[in-house]
């Protein structure tokens, strides 16, 4: 059977554009992707046979919508307001290892109980898409290009101005931001 | 040996490349004996394939 494809599209519509936010912390141009990607998704021809793969196309129409709209903003000394970003990292450090470099005992990481069962869970992706809303804003769009928009890291230098080991480094901030994140906000209470 | 500073780094890093012979050994060994960070490289995966599923692959 076919979708209704014009309903479907609204039903889904507060979806990607909380996707399309998360990605530009730009409500306007957020805007502007969601509405390019439903023009382009009323005007394709596909048939679609649930309301879950009808999702997924819609997301990667928008992915490259926005993937455009990155690439059209300026270089915009990408690289200078890394630092700003940066200014915690010593801070962040200290609270987590000791001078040695070795876990704090308060802050080494727990076992993670049944990542599976958590993904099951509507509370758990509104936890998660908090905590990538907490992360600063240039960390956020550089682990943003690697992981839902599908760039290499040797794309994301070229794109951001930033060089590689800046990004490993970049990229390294995020994962460990969120996952301290993830750890206090979901997995302490729901795991062991 | 690895610091578990230097260790988390290195995890992050296998994400997005390959890693070298030396680095991985010097990676195996550390989370052979250090619970934290053998726990934290489990949950690299489990950010990986989270974000893979909210960015459309398996609806949240
Ligand atoms: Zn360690």
């Amino acid at each position: 059977m076919e979708l209704d494809r014009q309903s479907e599209l609204n039903a889904l519509r507060p979806d990607l554009l909380r996707f399309a936010r998360l990605q530009l912390r730009d409500a306007g141009a957020a805007e502007d992707a969601v509405q390019e990607t439903m023009l382009a998704a009323l005007t394709g021809s596909h048939r679609f046979e649930s309301r879950s793969s009808y999702k997924t196309w819609l997301i990667s129409i928008l992915r490259n919508k926005i993937v455009d709209i990155i690439r059209g903003q300026s270089r915009e000394s990408a690289a200078t307001s890394l630092a700003d970003d940066e200014e915690g990292d010593a801070l962040l450090d200290e609270s987590l290892f000791d001078p040695r470099g070795h876990w704090l005992p308060g802050a080494r990481p727990v076992s993670w109980a049944d990542p599976e069962a958590s993904f099951e869970q509507q509370q758990f992706w509104k936890v998660f898409e908090a905590c990538l809303d907490h992360l600063p804003p240039k960390t956020a769009r550089v682990f943003m290009m690697r992981e839902f928009l599908g760039f290499e890291t040797g794309e994301i230098c070229k794109e951001t101005g930033i060089s590689s080991s800046n990004c490993w480094v970049v990229l390294h901030r995020a994962r460990m931001g969120l996952r301290a994140c993830l750890e206090t906000r979901w997995f302490a209470g729901a795991g062991d | 040996m690895l610091s578990c500073k230097e260790a988390t780094l290195l995890m992050s890093q296998e994400q997005d490349r390959r890693l070298g012979m030396g680095e991985r050994i010097a990676l195996r060994l550390h989370v052979l004996i250090c619970a934290g960070c053998n726990n934290y490289r489990r949950q690299m995966h489990v950010l990986r394939e989270a974000c893979r599923r909210l960015g459309g692959g398996g609806t949240p």
